[in-house]
């Protein structure tokens, strides 16, 4: 496949820490290709943002070490020299992140620090460099670009020094965009303008784009594929379309239901998921969802699931998915029961 | 700008002038006459009225303060009973070796100091940083008159490498200036080197932490570019914060190492003056020396601007 | 949430946890090696400087012309000065000298700057008159207003223990002061005034158990501190007057002969270095210890 601009395979990350070695990433496959925006879904701590850091390899290797295959263009960018992974970052790849407040550098100016991304990339004299950056800042919608490219990080509101971000990721044309919660941060009006200018901004340049986030919200918004993790697995895999109208994984069809609909009724009780993320170090013996499911057997606690394909682009990691299809899912009836427990 | 200059200008009014009464009550504070103590145990009755007299002793502490303050406010310091001469000429003669000294010390202190800071920041908790901040931790546990006399010791007497007394102004030639201000320069800055090198280590590690350091990896910045230029100017502030306050320090050691290695500096004038009891010298230098510490970090304030915009703004 | 935990229970369960506390610091603290180091080397000094003048064969005053300035040796572990007496005894009399100087100044220091830092962080007007006398002290460099305030005093040991004093009770002020703001801009603080709490109340019974961690720490700090100033002024000739031996005093002597006899001048200095290092560790140990900041930077 030609189009394929990044394949990531069985990539595993572990950390070195005081308390001996912790897996926070564990047999991730996926894949993006030109022009498609993948969401990486998960709750904090499911690995999604280790995940998208491997890719740059933007972790502390002195304490991470990593497994599997993370495949640019056919090369693996874990078996990069350091020259070479220079030369990709910022420019084959770029990235924004979650908190524009504290991504900039507060004692240069914004169009100083776009213009050092396009130097180190392209063939451009510093002032090209200059009037690339304004242009680059007009592309983001900021008013006043030639009057903002002067300005200190401090000056400008966080959408504004989000679209700054944007604007120094996007300099050099790269052909995959990280965005890791790149809306998280924001004020709700100012995250839909931001996620608009991602996307009208993927298809202008045409690059593939990975949206890591928390907020299926934002999925349903800008992704053609979604890739759900949960304690640092994927647990399933699929298109928008399939993920919204038939989640075949009990966590997913969860996530899905804990969104507030405007349409229903008020007082209608969201759905909740029980129990708590158990931390990297007490890992569940099988199913790593199975503490927390529902419909949870004996095989789910003890034995390990792995991603099965099922139609033509799906995978789901559950040994039960389809049984519970049958049964329509996660159901708000049995949740009385449980909140008799609790109480 | 102008505003954040002009306000710190107004906070340094207080300062100084409880600077000038601390300085004043220094020879108030002697048990007993001042005139008496002065003069030693052998003047007589009237010679200690007639000083009495001559220093204003017997009027009001009050009054007493206000002419002195006046003369001070006018460049006034007063007369050194001893040495017979205005206290400001005095101070001034003996300023120069004391100025080099302290001078010498603080560049060699940064000098070594600050990349030795960075290395041990960029690895942090390796054996480098280990060994680097063990040895800063001993810097700051021998004061610098200590380390004089070490390494009198070792390279005076042992190897015989350098001078280890007096002094040779600018005139007698850059060398041999330099020559015998080294081992002084080495004892008074090793302790300055010791803390500035702790300060960079961890002001550097805070923002090697910064998202914005990975935001400078993300777009490809070279490693040692992202230490140069996105850590050290942000670490910068704390960094010359420490060498400002710690400037007082070095000017006031400057005058114990100077009695080391017979240096005559302000501290052979002070520690002289203490020994004759020439109060007026004492006060004298002791208060230019505040004086100029005051100014010294006011100026190192209003640099906080130019290495941080968000500072120029007046915001803290 | 029938059942709520009776006072008992619940005095019982914070006994625990502040055992529980207690056990984590203690167990922190010795795995800190430097740290641990550091107490051990204070120990040692204290130990020798309490009971050593009962084993020493040699008084530090007593003078024997004979056998002036001999090298170090059986008779005269670390040799003797340039009157003939003996330096180890001198050394171990010095560091009584440096102990009781560091103690006393730590002690009181501590003290003064808790009642003034802690009155100017809870009064606003009070506030403004003490830290501008305090920043005012503060433009001094330290042994330069030790040395000024010693030559109007007189070369004395209460003198040194009363300038020092003088020179250090501000930053302890600003320590405290500055750590009983942020304690007093916490809700519960509020919560007392509201009740109606009385300022002495609020000020010794809630912000001052709350400022003693950074306290403590400086006080250990100062403690070395005072240990080199008084080394520093003795050696000047300001300190401690000269036939009482000083670790300062040893080393103006040593200074005089600095050609002749080495020992007269590295055995005080290592003194001074092993006690001010030993405090430093100690006080980097307690630091890390009791300031969150600083042990959550260390991953």
């Amino acid at each position: 496949m030609s189009d394929l601009l990044l394949e990531v395979k069985n990539l595993k990350v572990h950390f070195d820490t005081e308390n001996g070695r912790v897996t926070a990433v564990d047999d991730v496959s996926f894949s993006v290709k030109q022009g498609e925006t993948v969401g990486v879904v998960g709750e904090s701590g499911c690995g999604k943002s280790v995940t998208a850091e491997s890719i740059l390899r933007l972790l502390d290797e002195k304490h991470t070490n990593y497994e599997g295959n993370i495949f640019f263009q056919e090369k693996d960018i874990l078996r990069f020299r350091y020259s070479e992974l220079q030369k990709l970052r910022g420019n084959d790849i770029s990235m924004i992140f979650q908190d524009p407040m504290s991504s900039l550098n507060p004692v240069y100016t914004v169009g100083n620090q776009i213009v050092e991304a396009l130097l180190l990339h392209q063939n451009l004299t510093k002032k090209e460099a200059e009037e690339k950056a304004v242009d680059m800042l007009r592309l983001t919608g900021i008013p006043l670009p030639e009057k903002r490219v002067n300005e200190y990080p401090h000056e400008l509101s966080g959408g504004m020094r989000q679209r700054v971000m944007i604007a120094m990721a996007l300099s050099c044309k790269p052909k995959l965009l990280i965005a890791d919660e790149p809306t998280t941060a924001l004020d709700v009006t100012i995250q839909s303008q931001i996620l608009d200018l991602i996307k009208d901004l993927k298809d202008e340049f045409n690059m593939g784009t990975i949206m890591i986030t928390h907020d299926l919200g934002v999925v349903a918004e800008v992704c053609t594929k979604v890739v759900v993790m949960y304690l640092g697995q994927v647990i399933e895999e699929a298109s928008v379309e399939s993920i919204f109208s038939s989640p075949l994984h009990p966590y997913t069809q969860g996530l899905l239901k804990s969104i507030p609909h405007i349409e229903g009724p008020r007082d209608e009780k969201l759905y909740v998921i029980e129990g708590k993320v158990p931390t990297l170090n007490q890992i569940p013996a099988g199913c790593r969802f199975a503490p927390r499911c529902e419909f949870a057997t004996d095989l789910c606690r003890t034995e390990k699931p792995q991603l099965d394909s099922y139609e033509n682009d799906r995978k789901v990691r559950c040994w039960h998915f389809k049984e519970i299809q049958e049964k329509g899912g996660v159901m708000n009836g049995n949740r009385n029961e449980s909140d008799k427990v609790r109480s | 700008m102008k505003g954040y200059i002009l306000r710190r200008l107004l906070s340094l009014i207080p300062v100084l002038f409880v600077v000038a009464v601390v300085v004043f009550l220094l020879m108030h504070i002697t048990p007993g006459d001042p005139a008496a103590v002065i003069l030693g145990p052998e003047a007589s009755p009237d010679e200690i009225a007639e000083l009495r007299e001559n220093l204003g002793l017997n009027r009001p502490v009050t009054e007493q303060f206000v002419s002195w303050f006046g003369g001070v406010l006018q460049g006034d310091l007063g007369n050194s009973i001893f040495m017979k001469q205005p206290v400001l000429q005095a101070f001034f003669e003996h300023l120069g070796p004391t100025l080099s000294l302290a001078i010498m010390a603080q560049i060699l202190a940064i000098v070594v100091a600050i990349p030795l800071g960075i290395l041990a920041a960029k690895f942090r908790g390796s054996f480098l940083d280990q060994t680097f901040m063990g040895i800063s931790l001993l810097g700051i546990s021998i004061p610098s008159f200590l380390l004089g006399l070490f390494l009198i010791l070792l390279v005076g007497v042992e190897l015989k490498w350098l001078p280890v007394a007096g002094y040779k102004p600018l005139n007698d030639g850059l060398w041999n200036h330099i020559k015998y201000l080294i081992l002084p320069a080495i004892a008074l800055g090793s302790m300055q080197a010791a803390l500035i090198a702790r300060m960079t280590r961890s002001s550097m590690l805070d923002v090697l932490n910064a998202n914005y350091i990975k935001t400078a990896r993300s777009k490809g910045v070279k490693e040692s570019f992202i230490v140069i230029k996105h850590t050290l100017r942000n670490a910068f502030i704390p960094i010359l914060t420490i060498i400002g306050h710690t400037f007082g320090t070095l000017v006031a050691g400057a005058a114990v190492v100077e009695t080391v290695f017979n240096i005559p500096g302000i501290g052979q004038l002070i520690i002289n003056s203490v020994e004759r009891r020439d109060f007026a010298v004492i006060q004298g230098s002791v208060l230019l020396i505040a004086v100029s510490y005051v100014l010294i970090n006011l100026v190192i304030d209003l640099l906080y601007g130019v290495i941080d915009p968000r500072v120029r703004l007046g915001r803290k | 949430m029938q059942n709520l935990l009776t006072t008992e229970q619940l005095n019982s369960l914070k006994s625990e946890m502040k055992k529980k506390h207690r056990d984590l610091l203690v167990k922190r603290f010795f795995s800190n090696k430097l740290a641990l180091f550091g107490s051990i080397l204070m120990t040692v000094i204290v130990l020798l400087a309490i009971i050593s003048p009962f084993f020493t064969s040699f008084t530090p005053y007593e003078l024997d012309p004979v056998k002036r300035l001999q090298p170090p040796g059986a008779e005269h572990f670390f040799g003797t000065d340039n009157y003939g007496r003996d330096l180890f005894s001198r050394i171990v009399n010095g560091a009584r000298v440096s102990l009781i100087i560091g103690f006393a100044v730590a002690i009181i220091t501590s003290i003064l700057g808790m009642i003034i830092g802690l009155y100017s962080a809870y009064y606003k007007k009070l506030d403004g008159v003490l830290m501008r006398i305090s920043d005012g002290l503060m433009a001094f460099p330290a042994i330069l207003l030790a040395i000024a305030i010693m030559a109007s005093l007189g070369p004395r040991l209460e003198n040194v223990i009363i300038a020092l004093v003088i020179v250090f009770t501000p930053s302890v002020a600003r320590t405290v002061r500055s750590a009983a703001l942020v304690v007093k801009e916490q809700t519960y603080v509020e919560a007392l005034r509201a009740q109606g709490a009385s300022a002495s109340r609020i000020i010794w019974l809630n912000i001052a158990t709350n400022v003693l961690s950074p306290l403590i720490v400086q006080a250990t700090f100062i403690f070395a501190d005072s240990i080199i100033i008084e080394a520093a002024l003795s050696f000047l000739g300001a300190g401690i007057p000269a036939p009482d031996p000083s670790w300062g005093n040893l080393l103006y002597d040593g200074k005089t002969v600095i050609f002749n006899a080495w020992w007269m001048t590295l055995f005080p200095g290592i003194a001074i270095m092993l006690s001010v290092f030993g405090l430093n560790l100690f006080g980097d140990g307690l630091r890390d210890l009791l300031d969150p900041h600083t042990t959550k930077a260390k991953k």
